[in-house]
């Protein structure tokens, strides 16, 4: 399949170099991602009756992971909330022309930091403590309000989105992903941007602002680290920037040669099977050793989260790429052909999703009527019973996305492995497996 | 081998892996009690196994606050005061595992409060896994030798 060029539209790329419309749903996104932190910290403490825990957890995830990474990418984080008042506060303006003389320290990140190695450490500390961030409002009212200072904080000291391109824990699996969606910005003409002076897509210009992600966009050959926040489309003065509509998973054709990215795959790959053993399974000791953060359980918990996700799973994949003999370092092996796991990831992702948010949606009509569980029906929907629904369809729906997920490592892994020229048969092997235990947790 | 003739025969079989017809063993149906211990946020026991057209009664008893247990795909439900056992019967005619979970509010952790009851055989489990390992025999024959 051919790309298609969506911005050949003129409707399609006057909507996306407008900022207007882009504003208008930011401003939605931020009114209700605070008030979001409010419902978490003022709001009942049940957290099936909470605004911040059905829409955030619940309502949002199901967008997420379901819709929004799978078919847009990083489309999520175009829309995202959290770098706006940073963002604002580090340019001094809304939407007015940039300015060229900072604002604030406007510091380039340290160079150790710039890789996910921070994501997905902030990821893991969520995934610790997420049983009692997933159902506890005051918690989750928190952690939403410490990412939107943490994201102003990064943004006074450091140059462009900081937060969202070393430290946001979810801007991580996100970036992993995108790169199976079916949706990417690139540039139209290499010799173009060989030949543009003053490259204001990075630099920025009147047009607007340099490249927030800190993503020379002549450079891009992947999703991983483009937000789509559309500013390059403004300021690239030849028209050669295109938002394209292309085939799944062209990103993974050439495999990642960093172990940071290749962690992130394992850590996505193992967090979903633990969720699905902890939040899904009928085993009540690994609730409360999940649950009861601070107990010997809990430090036990958090031994074996982290022994599976570094230890067991990558120990395994090591093993059978010891079975292939080639001369390409096994580093080099380990980093490419982790790319496989990435659709396999997604999948498990999704499969874990469905089975959560179907059983747990009916609890949004409620939450909608009475947000903050003070009594309110606002729109007659508060005493909404709790009812799972479509579960005679959703053990087939996780067998057909896990089994789909297999298939598309398979074939990725094939790629990555004809790339560093070694067999593909143990990385398919391997997937084979874990998809296996994943079947058996969650069917 | 022509790659559509391959596909199709790969599709062929992974129906018969889903959907062929499995002998189902004659068993006389029983009448089967389970004391159920509900407290926040497990049961006790938590997985149970009955034979189809078991006819199932669950006893659930409440250790701290008032626990619920739905049967997933049966849509049946009961609720248990603090202390007090709940009794919920009905016939097992529908083979295959299905979660049961807590209905009644009853904590932090509610959502997650899950069981787990298997009417005979998990079969879907057996024909996902089966599906699983047509999947990989047909991607690893199509890999073409290297040049």
């Amino acid at each position: 399949m051919a790309k298609i060029e969506l911005t050949r539209s003129l409707f399609v790329k006057n909507t996306l170099k407008s900022r207007y419309p882009q504003l208008a749903v930011f401003i939605v996104m931020l009114i209700v991602y605070i008030f979001a932190i409010l419902a978490g910290l003022i709001g009942t403490p049940v957290g099936s009756h909470n605004f911040s825990i059905v829409f955030v957890w619940i309502a949002w995830w199901a967008i997420l992971i379901l819709i929004a990474v799978p078919f847009f990418g990083r489309g999520w984080c175009a829309v995202c909330p959290i770098p706006l008042p940073g963002e604002w506060l580090q340019r001094g303006a809304v939407l007015s022309p940039p300015d060229k003389r900072p604002k604030w320290l406007n510091l380039r990140v340290p160079k150790m930091f710039r890789n996910i190695w921070l994501q997905n450490i902030s990821f893991l500390l969520l995934a610790l403590f997420s049983s009692v961030l997933l159902t506890t409002p005051n918690i989750t009212g928190i952690v939403l309000a410490a990412m939107l200072f943490a994201a102003i904080g990064l943004s006074t000291v450091f140059e462009r989105r900081a937060f969202c391109r070393y430290l946001c824990p979810v801007g991580g699996f996100i970036g992993l992903y995108s790169q199976t969606a079916p949706i990417e910005l690139r540039i139209k003409d290499k010799q173009v941007c060989v030949k543009c002076e003053g490259k204001p897509c990075y630099n920025g210009s009147q047009a607007g602002y340099g490249c927030p992600w800190d993503v020379f966009p002549g450079g891009l050959t992947k999703n991983t680290y483009c937000g789509l926040c559309m500013e390059c489309i403004r300021t690239c003065p030849h028209d050669n920037i295109a938002v394209n509509l292309r085939p799944f998973s062209a990103d993974l054709a050439k495999p990642s040669t960093r172990m940071d990215e290749a962690f992130k795959a394992f850590i996505m790959l193992g967090s979903a099977m633990i969720y699905a053993s902890v939040l899904l399974g009928p085993w009540g000791t690994l609730k409360d050793a999940a649950y009861n953060v601070g107990s010997s359980a809990w430090f036990v918990y958090t031994f074996v989260f982290l022994t599976i996700i570094f230890g067991i799973l990558p120990g395994f994949f090591t093993l059978g790429l010891l079975q292939t003999k080639d001369s390409t370092p096994l580093k080099q092996r380990f980093a490419s052909l982790s790319t496989a796991l990435i659709p396999l990831g997604l999948m498990f992702w999704v499969a874990f999703s469905l089975s959560f948010v179907l059983t747990n949606a009916s609890y949004i009509l409620a939450a909608l009527s009475d947000p903050l569980g003070l009594g309110w029906n606002l729109f007659g929907t508060a005493n909404a019973a709790w009812q799972p629904m479509l579960t005679s369809i959703l053990a087939p729906a996780q067998t057909l996305a896990l089994v789909g997920g297999l298939i598309w490592s398979a074939r990725t892994a094939q790629k990555a492995a004809n790339e560093v020229k070694v067999s593909s048969i143990p990385v398919i092997v391997y997937c084979f497996i874990v998809t296996s235990i994943m079947l058996w947790l969650l069917l | 081998m022509n790659p559509r003739f391959s596909l199709l025969l790969f599709v062929m079989t992974g129906l018969v892996v889903a959907f062929a017809p499995l002998p189902v063993p004659s068993l006389t149906p029983q009448a089967r009690t389970f004391r159920i211990d509900a407290r926040q946020y497990a049961y006790s026991p938590s997985e149970l196994n009955v034979n189809p057209g078991d006819t199932v009664t669950i006893q659930l008893v409440s250790a701290d606050v008032v626990h619920g247990l739905y049967v997933d795909g049966y849509d049946v439900s009961v609720e248990a005061d603090p202390g007090q056992t709940a009794t919920l019967t009905f016939v097992a005619d529908k083979p295959g595992s299905f979660r049961f979970r807590c209905n009644v509010t009853c904590g932090a952790m509610h959502p997650f409060m899950i069981g787990r009851i298997t009417v005979g055989t998990n079969n879907w489990l057996f024909r996902s896994i089966g599906l699983a390992a047509l999947a990989v025999v047909s991607v690893v024959i199509s890999i073409k030798p290297k040049a």
